[in-house]
């Protein structure tokens, strides 16, 4: 690994001024992803700010029945948080779908939206990728991408976000807070990842030296009858290859209301808007939940490797609502 | 044979009993060295630069970058290191030539011929600094044209040639002719994927030169194939190098072959004048160590309307490198599990600018049970028939493809235990009749089947004064219970309390043991055990036969008992300690095991005369997901006839990860080598899906305990059998969940979607 400089900041604003001040530096909170990073070479700062012991740990009351989540709230904490589990069950099941038990002890929230893309071409020096060195080109589109996005992709890069949490946080309307030494600014967790386009070595609406400090849930009454359905190649410790966050309330046959958000499809996680406007004020049946999934699937550009997974993401779509239409929550 | 297996199973307090391994706990305390925690003063630190073309010439080598990297000692590349001796050729008179992974002489050559090969070696003082300056060593190259892809060069497949140890094929009758003419058949291809060695203790050397004595701690299966494949390729005589290798961290077939990690440790220890420590990445070992040739297989099958096979044929290619790697017997399984009167078996080759293959659990038979048992499934899906029935009105008599007698058979058996503890008559036969709320339910079998092989290994017994026994041998102890197993042995042999029997292994000074490969490490030092036990009784005995106050006096040796700790008949004999002390003597050693000759005109005569093999029957239930066609395996049951069990409680848990292993074959493994660059596109233990313990279900194993008469101490080995059948349950229960035959390994769900 490249040799480093670490700071450890006293509070919040000299973390902040800590990176404004240093171009080459870098905040680390778990380290579950940047040390790997680090480790190959891909992450290479001058300085990393280590901003364990930062008072960002907490998970607080908001007054309209909100949770405010300090950006350092370990993930296996966020998800065994009683608020989250009655209020956002999709939340505590996104998170404890994802990584290890060992990550997760580890993994703080913050780190957690800030994830890379686990495309194996990222990962590989030898490799051709514009995210890791933009103008190099993109080995997945005709290399392996059996795990690849489907939704969004630009012919530069096809490579999806990793995280679980991240779906569920999207679904939920999820705010994100960031503080710099320019002051604090709100990103919906929805605009906080974007799409690759023409650069896709650009993933967040966020600037070098901004630090999430907090994550805010709104209150969103239908979440009480929501799930996280993750569909990967092994029982546990693999990525999603079609993640599906959603939340329905039904009265008399007909959904009053819905959230539905895919993971492992899209280079963010992927809300899926038009889908929840189809699916409100339409009967709760599997006819009405396709037509919604196929609507959202409709502008899928896939390739051979991955073109089974708008089959996928359809049939885990109409498998979850079904599942909520019934009020199982049978993760 | 026979009867010393009789002799030992009637006064055997030991052998078939649950015995906690001898080295558990130095393993669980963490007292246990392995071969990259061995603190030597002045120790240095290797990490490799791996190639990141095909195929090629290095044409510039631009090391200033890493060699200004603090604490970086040398980097050491073609155009500097130490020259080694080239590989040696392969010679049947002499098995350590088989060592080499591949023939590649790294670093002596300019050349390269895989992407991942390593090209150059930085040695540092830490291992961070070494790692670090191996990612700044800049290498250009030629690039040659590669031919990288298996699905395209598997038509120009050429048939693989005989040797004596593999036949490449066999026919018997016209299995075309018959085929053509069977009122049922299927004929069907099947393909399976590369697999990687992931042991958890990655590959580590530690290189001590000190003049010209090597010493080598190395996790390794074969200790006498490691000292000389030093000695000849670093020019110094066997006897000046010592390898340690007590303690191996799993292996299964990928420390057979010495590979480049181990070479390099040992010349950068060479070049530097330091130890040198070298413990691949994880990413290495995928690029440096062989695994699993992928393969294509055909499986055609005749029979007549009852389900009498009339014609078998199964043919396949594997893939080798172009500088190593070996066949494997895909079609091995079909030579013996099916009476059908016309056969034809082929094995063919292709040859790939990529890692050389190696052996990896139950080479051959782990991928060619799946096509042949896949396609046994699916006949008896065209017949309407029992896949248990149809297997048993084609079980033989004698071995199919040639006559030979079988030296123990006990599929029927197998089946038939196996059958009442799976509940297989719960079993609805229709497709997809079975359900589990969302969740399709499927029950499959298949035939394990892996050949029993013995190999040469010589075994010390001392037993002292004091009344210890201490078994002598280099075993290779890979956390089956190698060890362990011996001295249940040595225990009952001798007639000693277990606590009085210690074990000296994993030592090249000791005498040579085994190999562990083959699943023959056990059954071959227990035959030199047993010898070098009985040399050591008539030794002791002859201490006491002429001695005047002995109770022995004028006894036969033929008549006496060992219990006790010493030699008995009826109440009258007395104890080794006794005997020994009243001679005088401090010891008494014997050692035996055959010459290497001799063994191979045993080996050959025994093969003319009999098929060993061990055998069994696996269950299994899967759980496929109606909507997104996961498959869960929810339950095994594997019975299996591996002849004398010794220690209950090891091969169960040796038997469990075979099929554990098994599981990832069917589901999930898959090295993903990219057909542009022959590059491992998966090199992590994160994308390359071995089972987690989500995916494994409580699996329930049993054996059949029927010593074999030919085998010493009736043994047929318990290492790779419980492997071999495994891929293809998996994928019958699923064709029974959904209806659905999957003949491309992994059964990964976007097939079922």
């Amino acid at each position: 690994m490249r040799p480093f400089d670490y700071v450890k900041p006293a509070d919040v604003a000299a973390a902040v001024r800590a990176v404004a001040t240093a171009p080459g530096a870098k905040f680390i909170g778990g380290g579950t992803n940047l040390v790997d990073l680090m480790r190959e070479g891909i992450e290479t700062p001058d300085t990393v700010v280590d901003l364990g012991g930062l008072p960002l740990d907490g998970v607080e009351e908001l007054p309209d029945g909100g949770l405010r989540i300090g950006a350092l709230v370990r993930n296996s904490a966020l998800a065994a948080d009683q608020r989250v589990r009655g209020r956002y069950p999709m939340l505590s099941q996104a998170i404890l779908s994802g990584a290890s038990a060992q990550l997760r002890n580890m993994a703080t929230v913050g780190g957690n939206l800030l994830q890379r893309t686990r495309c194996p071409y990222f990962y590989d020096q030898a490799a051709a990728c514009n995210k890791r060195a933009p103008g190099s080109g993109c080995d997945a589109l005709d290399g392996f991408n059996r795990g690849h996005a489907v939704l969004g992709v630009s012919e530069q890069c096809i490579a999806t976000h990793p995280s679980d949490m991240c779906v569920a946080l999207a679904a939920l309307d999820a705010v994100v807070e960031v503080e710099s030494v320019r002051g604090t600014r709100r990103i919906p967790v929805a605009d906080l990842h974007r799409l690759p386009g023409a650069t896709p070595d650009v993933e967040f609406e966020l600037a070098a030296d901004q630090l999430i400090t907090a994550v805010e849930l709104p209150p969103v009454p239908v979440a009480a009858n929501s799930r996280y359905r993750k569909v990967r190649d092994r029982a546990s410790y693999a990525f999603a290859l079609v993640s599906v966050a959603a939340a329905l309330e039904v009265r008399d046959g007909a959904v009053t209301a819905a959230r539905l958000a895919l993971g492992g499809v899209a280079a963010k996680p992927w809300r899926a808007r038009e889908a929840e406007r189809l699916l409100v004020g339409g009967p709760a049946s599997e006819e009405s939940f396709g037509r919604a999934a196929d609507a959202e699937l409709a502008a899928a550009t896939v390739r051979p490797g991955n073109a089974f997974k708008v089959a996928l993401a359809r049939a885990t779509i109409v498998a979850t609502l079904r599942d909520l239409t019934h009020g199982g929550s049978t993760a | 044979m026979t009867t010393k297996h009789a002799e030992v199973e009637q006064r055997a307090p030991y052998v078939g009993r649950a015995v906690d391994r001898l080295d558990g706990p130095a393993k669980v305390t963490g007292a246990a060295r392995y071969a990259a925690e061995h603190p030597y003063p002045n120790l240095a630190h290797a990490a490799l630069v791996h190639a990141t073309v095909a195929r090629g010439r290095i044409t510039a080598v631009d090391t200033a970058a890493a060699l200004a990297v603090r604490g970086v000692i040398e980097v050491l590349t073609h155009e500097n290191a130490p020259a080694m001796k080239p590989a040696p050729a392969l010679s049947m008179l002499n098995p350590s030539t088989m060592a080499s992974g591949t023939s590649v002489n790294y670093l002596a050559t300019d050349e390269v011929h895989w992407n991942g090969q390593p090209v150059a070696v930085v040695v540092a003082e830490t291992p961070e600094a070494a790692r670090y300056a191996a990612s700044l060593v800049r290498l250009t190259y030629q690039e040659s044209p590669a031919e990288v892809d298996f699905a395209a060069a598997e038509p120009n497949a050429v048939p693989q040639k005989n040797n004596p140890l593999q036949s490449a094929g066999a026919d018997k009758g016209d299995a075309n002719a018959a085929l053509a003419a069977a009122p049922v058949r299927v004929d069907l291809r099947f393909t399976t994927p590369p697999h990687s060695h992931n042991a958890i203790e990655p590959h580590a050397t530690t290189a001590v030169w000190d003049g010209d004595d090597l010493t080598v701690h190395e996790g390794t299966q074969n200790i006498a194939w490691v000292r000389q494949h030093l000695a000849q390729r670093f020019d110094v005589p066997a006897r000046r190098v010592r390898v340690l290798s007590p303690y191996v961290g799993g292996a299964f077939g990928g420390k057979t072959m010495i590979w480049a990690g181990t070479l390099l440790a040992v010349l950068a220890a060479r070049a530097t004048g330091r130890p040198v420590r070298l413990v691949l990445t994880r990413e290495g070992v995928f690029h440096t160590v062989g695994g699993r040739t992928p393969s294509t297989q055909r499986v055609a099958l005749g029979a007549d309307a009852d389900g009498r096979l009339t014609a078998l044929i199964h043919t396949s290619v594997a893939r080798t490198g172009r500088v190593g790697g070996g066949p494997e017997q895909i079609t091995s399984a079909s030579r013996h599990l099916y009476a059908a009167p016309n056969i034809h078996l082929r094995q063919n080759l292709v040859q790939l600018d990529l890692v050389a293959n190696t052996v990896m659990r139950a080479p051959g038979e782990s991928i060619g049970t799946f096509a042949l048992e896949s396609a046994m499934d699916e006949l008896a899906w065209e017949l309407g028939l029992d896949p248990i029935e149809l297997r048993m009105r084609n079980e033989p008599a004698n071995n199919p493809v040639d006559g030979k007698r079988f030296a123990h058979r006990m599929l029927r058996e197998a089946y038939a235990l196996g059958a009442e503890r799976f509940g297989w008559k719960e079993r609805d036969p229709r497709p997809g009749a079975m359900r589990d709320g969302r969740w399709l339910v499927g029950m499959g079998v298949a035939t394990a089947y892996h050949p029993a092989w013995q190999l040469p290994a010589k075994v010390g017994v001392r037993l002292t004064a004091d009344g210890t026994v201490v078994v002598r041998s280099s075993l290779h102890e890979m956390g089956m219970g190698a060890a362990t197993a011996q001295a249940q042995i040595a225990a009952d042999t001798l007639g000693v309390p277990m606590e009085a029997v210690r074990v000296e292994y994993g030592d090249s000074d000791l005498p040579p043991g085994p190999g562990a490969g083959g699943s023959g490490q056990t059954a071959s030092a227990a035959a030199a055990l047993l010898a070098a036990s009985h040399k050591l009784k008539r030794s002791v005995f002859a201490l006491a036969r002429h001695a005047p106050d002995s109770p022995l006096r004028g006894r036969r040796l033929d008549r006496l008992e060992a219990r006790d700790g010493g030699l008995y008949e009826g109440s009258a004999g007395e104890t080794y300690a006794a005997i020994l002390t009243r001679a005088g003597r401090d010891h008494l050693e014997a050692e035996a095991g055959p010459g290497m000759l001799g063994f191979a005109a045993k080996m050959l005569r025994d093969r003319r005369n009999w098929v060993k093999a061990a055998s069994g029957a696996q269950f299994c239930e899967v759980r496929v997901d109606q909507d997104t066609g996961e498959v869960r395996v929810s339950r095994w049951v594997g019975v299996f006839d591996v002849g004398t069990v010794i220690n209950t409680k090891t091969v169960a848990a040796q038997l469990r990860g075979g099929i554990v292993m098994g599981l990832g074959l069917a589901l999930s493994e898959e090295t993903l080598v990219d057909r542009r660059t022959g590059r491992v596109v998966n090199a992590s233990l994160a994308e390359n899906h071995v089972p987690v313990h989500a995916d494994v279900p409580r699996i329930d194993v049993d054996w059949l305990g029927d010593p074999d008469p030919t085998m010493p101490l009736g043994l047929l080995g318990v290492g790779e059998v419980s492997i071999t059948g495994v891929g293809a349950a998996v994928a019958n229960a699923v064709r029974h969940a959904t209806g659905r035959r999957i003949l491309d390994l992994p059964i990964t769900l976007d097939k079922l979607l």
